[in-house]
């Protein structure tokens, strides 16, 4: 087994009659290689471009739509989607701030509060947070790494429509009175069946299962992405930061989400089918639910923060003209981040009771994690030290999310600290630190990376003006909604009840948050308004607006349905910023036929030439059927025999090829 | 074309298809292999968190599984990997007429076991509902046939594939690799599920 290669291996094997039609047959085919048409110096230009724009560009009409496995379309999906869920549950922490504008107050009832919280949580979390970061990858990750499409982008697609059917499954519940109303972290044995009886907490299991679904998929789509389709050149010590970000980002939840899934499958069937996990009567642990539940969970927020930060070094670096200072520092930073994540969990329980050993474990656990962010936070302030900053509107975000979040960090230190954990657990002060490194750690960098990315994206630039006034909103709205929330919490108010009793010194503080509430929406519109207008009364983006250093400006704007004309090659960090007036290219993949290449996984050398899928209804198909299926496993266990039958059949229609004959080189139909 | 091209070397004789860690599918097998491998991580911690609270393990007036059909099961999962290695080197020397011939031998053990875990499933003394010992033995054999059958599918529409003219393509012998990478997989898996359920209650 010297030779690697599957495609040229002759056959000896099998009786004569065959192997003499196989051979001719091999023969045959590799003739009509020769004759395949591929790009190079004689195919490159407008005549190129045609072509390409011909093979790579979908079937038009819904069932085009449906089809559809373009990066950029998918992409674009993801984050126009996950966007529309963010501004639902910010209204719905709309009505609750104005819940709790006043004391005593009867706006809406507590039943309907404990709906919004959970509604707000678990949206926020698992459908948008988590998927707007896959969206911004799946979008742009290629096109920094110089390939043509993400790797499996069929998969790509169904994970897409799960993402979209768990939200709409989550939703959809809402709005027919049946939402899950038991916190975003469904604590057993409040959401088991002795105690929510009905189908809420059901629901928000299942929509934990699509979500997975969807997010175990897209990292596996990225991972293989970035370890495989690096541009030649692109060394994984020459990977763009982001895409760092990314891989590690994508590994966590690969090993993250498991958990969730097998915690909220265990309470589907304590609930439908009377299984024990949960019940301590019979011998089962509420504990088991959060030690599964953190596993996930407090991954989850690393999850979410270090696509954020790999969002911060790119404005970093492009804004202060001057690469990252400390590449290596930063990636390992994220690396052990990645790790140490998993060793924390615990700190979420430390109000459980846990022996001793335990609580300096996990206290010390929680300190350390606390070492790599902020030396990721010291090397941007280098960068910025060193470079020549310009404070454009992403630039602005950035800076907002560097104060943000060291003082949501500060407070996480702290409370790593058990006695004051378990004096401010379940308060306010709690609210108040994870609004800081989430918002301030992943929504300020997200805001800037949009707009940072919206040329490219769209073809248009965002109004200046218009961001630098919804960034002073969004930022000072915020500081005025969150900070009076950590006195709140010091002086006892609990989160998630409803209301809260006159003269206890809370008025004040809950007003002033509710006020920046409103402050940071009216924030948020304008920003969507820019967006939204941009489209149509925008500047015209050039191919490379701001000056950046990675390849996804070195086409154009908004990019071709096949990315780059030809792959092109990498000699540096900085690919744009190294070119010296040629754009260095390899050539010989396929024009009438969907083609990208895939390289080495540590040194990025060409290694082999892979389709890429022509459109398919069948992910979106598929999609479908295991939807019905983990709908219908809400109301019987037979949903699951029944319901895999015509999953199997639409997953074998998706790998089945349109044609079985043989063709002169790989294509997948 | 935005930026003047700088040609500096061509592709076209690059192979398309390559055993092994060059192949794009490998990485995503290896993915869901870890996805997978993280949830039965995770499903034995609950094992031996709900071990922890017992005196006994089984619990006290529960009797351990029988041990025959959970050994019957492992013998012929063990030996399944004769075939699934001559599959596998088949593939290595596009040795397609082994392929259409053994993959249906690695079919027909997978429905013998599916037969053998029909009768685990009745001998393991409980029922899922009795209590968190029952749920999490349940569990475990629960998914792990699930495991065997999402494989088993996945080989009887490869060897549908197979028999097909298609089946002399490099892409499909990769793919043939690959799935009895996963078989082994499968049956590795499956070695600390049959401590737990029938060792560990006995020791």
């Amino acid at each position: 087994m010297t030779d690697m290669r599957a495609d040229a291996i002759p056959a000896t094997k099998g009786s004569d009659n065959e192997l003499r039609r196989v051979r001719e047959e091999d023969q045959r085919l590799a003739s009509e290689r020769k004759k395949l048409v591929r790009d190079g110096p004689k195919l490159t230009g407008a005549d190129l471009e045609a072509r390409l724009e011909r093979t790579w560009a979908r079937p038009p009409g819904i069932l085009g739509w449906l089809a559809t496995v373009d990066h950029k379309e998918i992409g674009r999906r993801y984050l126009i989607t996950a966007l529309m869920f963010f501004a639902l549950a910010g209204a719905l922490a709309l009505v609750m701030r104005l819940q709790l504008a006043r004391p005593e107050s009867n706006l809406i009832s507590a039943q309907r509060y404990n709906e919004l919280f959970t509604m707000h949580g678990s949206t926020m979390m698992f459908l948008f947070a988590v998927p707007v970061m896959e969206g911004v990858a799946v979008y742009i990750i290629p096109l920094m790494l110089g390939t043509r499409s993400t790797a499996f982008p069929r998969l790509n697609a169904f994970s897409y429509f799960m993402y979209l059917f768990g939200g709409v499954l989550l939703w959809g519940a809402f709005v027919l009175n049946i939402g899950p109303d038991i916190g975003w972290f469904a604590y057993t044995p409040l959401s088991g069946p002795q105690f929510s009886p009905g189908k809420r907490a059901d629901v928000w299991a299942q929509m934990i299962t699509f979500t997975e679904v969807s997010a175990l998929a897209a990292a596996v789509v990225l991972v293989c992405t970035i370890l495989k389709t690096r541009a030649p050149g692109m060394t994984l010590a020459r990977m763009p930061l982001f895409a760092w970000a990314m891989l590690v980002q994508s590994v966590m939840v690969i090993f993250a989400m498991p958990a969730v899934a097998l915690a909220s499958s265990m309470l589907i069937s304590d609930r439908l089918i009377g299984t024990q996990f949960y019940n301590h009567y019979e011998h089962g642990d509420a504990l088991l639910w959060q030690h599964l539940f953190w596993f996930f969970g407090h991954p989850e927020v690393y999850i979410i923060f270090l696509p954020a930060t790999g969002f911060v070094s790119v404005i970093t670096e492009t804004f202060s003209r001057r690469p990252i200072f400390a590449y290596p520092v930063v990636v390992l930073a994220l690396v052990s981040t990645g790790i140490l994540a998993f060793g924390l969990w615990v700190h979420h329980m430390f109000a459980t009771g846990l022996p001793r050993v335990g609580y300096s474990f996990y206290t010390a656990a929680s300190m350390t994690v606390s070492i790599p962010t902020a030396l990721q936070i010291f090397c941007w302030l280098a960068t910025m030290y060193d470079g020549r900053p310009r404070f454009k509107v992403p630039m602005l975000y950035v800076v907002g999310f560097i104060i943000t979040f060291v003082i949501g960090g500060l407070s996480g230190v702290i409370v790593a600290s058990v006695p004051l954990d378990l004096q401010v657990h379940d308060t306010y002060f709690v609210v108040a630190h994870f609004h800081y490194v989430l918002i301030g750690g992943a929504v300020f960098p997200l805001l800037g990376i949009l707009t940072y990315w919206y040329p490219k994206i769209t073809g248009r630039m965002m109004s200046e003006r218009v961001g630098k006034v919804n960034f002073w909103m969004v930022f000072l709205g915020f500081q005025l909604a969150f900070f009076p929330m950590h006195f709140a919490g010091l002086l006892g108010m609990p989160r998630r009840v409803y209301t809260y009793p006159a003269g206890l010194g809370l008025e004040l503080p809950n007003l002033l948050s509710t006020i920046g509430a409103f402050v940071v929406a009216l924030g948020v519109l304008i920003f969507v308004l820019n967006g939204l207008l941009s489209l149509y009364r925008g500047a015209l983006a050039p191919a490379d607006p701001w000056g950046g250093s990675t390849l996804e400006w070195a086409t154009t704007s908004p990019p071709p349905p096949y990315n780059f004309p030809h792959v092109p090659v990498v000699s540096s960090k900085a690919p744009m910023w190294d070119l010296g007036g040629e754009f260095p290219v390899v050539t010989g993949l396929r024009v009438d036929q969907k083609e990208t290449l895939l390289t080495t996984v540590v040194s990025a050398t060409p290694d082999l030439r892979e389709p890429i899928p022509d459109p398919s209804l069948w992910p979106f198909i598929a999609s479908v059927a295991v939807g019905i299926l983990f709908i219908s496993s809400i109301f019987s266990p037979w949903a699951l025999p029944f319901g895999a039958i015509p999953s199997a059949i639409a997953l074998t229609a998706w790998f089945w090829p349109k044609e079985l004959k043989r063709e002169p080189e790989p294509v997948i139909t | 074309m935005i930026h003047t091209p700088r040609f500096t070397e061509d592709l076209s004789e690059l192979p398309t298809s390559k055993f092994g860690t060059s192949s794009l599918t490998w990485w995503g097998i290896l993915g869901f292999m870890v996805i997978e491998g993280a949830g039965f991580a995770l499903a034995f911690a609950a094992y031996f968190f709900i071990m922890g609270h017992e005196q006994g393990w089984p619990p006290e007036g529960r009797r351990a599984p029988e041990l025959l059909y959970g050994t019957l099961f492992t013998i012929l999962i063990l030996l399944s990997e004769i075939p699934n290695s001559m599959i596998k080197k088949a593939a290595h020397e596009r040795d397609v007429p082994a392929i259409r011939l053994l993959m249906p031998v690695i079919i027909g053990i997978g429905i013998a076991l599916f037969v053998i875990r029909g009768f685990e499933f009745n001998n393991l003394n409980c029922r899922w509902t009795d209590d968190a010992y029952s749920s999490i033995i349940w569990a475990l054999l629960f998914l792990h046939t699930t495991h065997v059958l999402t494989d088993w599918i996945d080989t009887v529409v490869l060897w549908a594939l197979m028999m097909t003219d298609v089946g002399w393509e490099g892409r499909r012998l990769v793919d043939t690799d690959e799935n009895s990478l996963y078989w082994r997989y499968v049956w590795l898996l499956w070695l600390p599920i049959y401590a737990m359920i029938y060792w560990i209650p006995r020791l």
